[in-house]
């Protein structure tokens, strides 16, 4: 397991993203007017800027688009891991998120690969989403 | 939206320049930052043979003395009133912002003696120490404050700084071109040649080959740190004027014919395409308003924080096709002195990148090939030149066609 780094602060807006993740789901928001799903969490559709916006469940599950093994620490906290796999995952809802990888040797990491949400306890009673392949 | 009415005129040049050399410690006598852009401003005007009563527009990015009211601190400072003051902040792609930015302002009349300086030498270290420091700025996070989307939703995955993400750059390039790390190298190595020519180059003793940049370390699969740019500190500055006080100034006046900018994201995962850069926009805006094709053009000048951005850059501004950037590479003499010329000071990777002060050494070189001051590198033609800006993740971008007159 990766230590959390920083730990992320939710604000109003966020907070049901970080509430689903402590209770193992992944819930994102989508678009009542234009039907875009958005990531992440904001105040207004970036596609039309339409307000109404709606908290749906989704599997959390994509494929990765890119990634990079971390072979010099980007922060102080992953300085304890070694080789943190950084990625994008482009979930199947069609957006896209920061990650990072478990679960998988750096050598055997591939553009396009299947990965699923990994629920991933950090400090403050907070979880964060990473993926490992499935 | 198309490029077919804009105001241009291309009647703004460059004039004067002044650049300072880029070391990695610095052992002069330290100064502060507005103290630095007076001294950049004096050295660019007494280039350009400009008096500094003359001067009124000023463009600047930040200033570590004073986090608001830039660019009036400055004014104040050097002892100007303008007409015109900006303030960009589009991190590497900024000094081509600016000298566009100065461009336009000069054709609307605004004003006719524009200075832009970007100051990178360090600073006097504080006698009195506060209390503990903010350190995410050294890890190159933009910002941790609540509510910032990237503190929140990037930087908890290590997703922070620049090296990580040019690299998931490259390795989605990778997946859908494919990769041939010696022509990334050979990028490096090409340049490294024009800059074991430029006096003030960092790297003006050390040559590389492929085969060294290939030996570095892995900092970030797949790049070599000799595929990235050596933080040095400096200082670049370029004077802006109209074509009518350009007739009496010291050199021969580096026209603004064509400019584009173009900015698409703060962070790469949200990009719409990765690996389909901001710069074409920005170029084929640049070279419609200028009236000229890549094949009018001597030299390329292109953001090179590292190997993989001057990739996307080539294929993306327009220079060959997509997809086709390691063929063009391998195919073609980048140096000085090659059939492609590009980046013939040695660029950020071999010049040294003098802090925010990065992007403009691009331009500097720009107006010294088209003055004819390029000294042993000075190319047999230049008379057209393309330059290119690049911001955060390749997130911000900005071209410029700049021509003798």
């Amino acid at each position: 397991m990766q230590p959390a780094p920083i730990t992320p602060m939710p604000t109003p807006t966020s907070q049901p993203f970080w509430d689903a993740l402590a209770e193992g789901r992944v819930d994102i928001q989508r678009c009542g007017q234009c039907e875009s799903w958005v990531y992440y969490p904001r105040a207004r559709c970036p596609q039309c800027l339409s307000d109404q916006l709606n908290w749906t469940t989704i599997s959390g599950e994509g494929n990765v688009y890119t990634f990079t093994v971390a072979r010099q620490p980007t922060t102080p906290a992953f300085s304890e891991v070694e080789n943190p796999i950084i990625a994008v995952v482009e979930l199947d809802e069609g957006v896209r998120v920061t990650t990072s990888l478990e679960g998988v040797a750096p050598a055997d990491v591939r553009v396009g690969m299947r990965v699923g949400p990994v629920f991933a306890p950090a400090d403050d009673g907070m979880w964060l989403l990473r993926h490992q392949p499935i | 939206m198309g490029f077919g009415v804009t105001g241009l005129r291309g009647d703004a040049a460059v004039v004067g320049i002044a650049e300072w050399p880029t070391e990695r410690k610095y052992t002069g006598a330290r100064s502060f930052q507005i103290e630095q852009w007076a001294q950049l401003a004096a050295e660019a005007l007494a280039d350009a043979g400009i008096d500094s009563s003359e001067v009124n527009g000023l463009v600047t990015s930040d200033l570590r003395e004073s986090k608001d009211f830039v660019p009036a601190t400055i004014a104040e400072y050097c002892g100007w009133e303008v007409n015109f003051a900006e303030r960009v902040d589009i991190g590497g792609a900024s000094p081509v912002g600016a000298v566009w930015r100065a461009a336009a302002a000069i054709e609307l009349g605004l004003c006719d003696v524009v200075v832009c300086a970007v100051p990178s030498r360090p600073r006097p270290r504080p006698t009195v120490t506060k209390g503990p420091r903010q350190d995410w700025g050294a890890m190159g996070a933009s910002s941790m404050e609540w509510g910032s989307p990237q503190a929140e939703f990037d930087i908890p995955h290590g997703n922070v700084a620049q090296n990580a993400g040019y690299a998931m750059i490259a390795q989605r390039y990778a997946s859908e071109f494919g990769w041939d790390e010696r022509a990334l190298a050979k990028i490096a190595a090409d340049q490294r040649r024009s800059a074991n020519m430029t006096p003030g180059a960092v790297f003006r003793d050390v040559p590389i080959t492929i085969d060294d940049v290939l030996a570095s370390k892995v900092v970030a699969d797949p790049i070599h740190v000799l595929e990235i740019v050596m933080p040095c500190n400096g200082g670049s500055a370029v004077v802006v004027t109209s074509r009518e006080r350009a007739a009496r100034s010291n050199h021969r006046p580096a026209f603004v014919k064509g400019f584009g900018e173009r900015l698409a994201y703060k962070t790469h995962s949200y990009a719409a395409d990765m690996i389909r850069t901001p710069i074409a926009h920005a170029a084929d805006q640049a070279f419609t308003m200028a009236g000229v094709s890549r094949a009018d053009v001597d030299a390329c000048q292109l953001y090179d924080c590292y190997t993989i951005t001057v990739l996307l850059s080539i294929e993306d501004a327009g220079f060959c096709k997509k997809g086709e950037g390691i063929e063009f590479v391998n195919g073609h003499d980048l140096s000085w002195e090659g059939d492609f010329p590009m980046n013939t000071n040695g660029g950020q990777l071999g010049f040294g990148q003098p802090g925010a002060a990065g992007g403009m050494i691009h331009i500097t070189e720009a107006v010294r090939q088209i003055q004819g001051r390029a000294g042993d590198r000075q190319l047999g033609q230049a008379d057209t030149m393309f330059v290119s800006g690049n911001g955060g993740i390749i997130s911000e971008q900005t071209a410029l066609v700049l021509q003798g007159g």
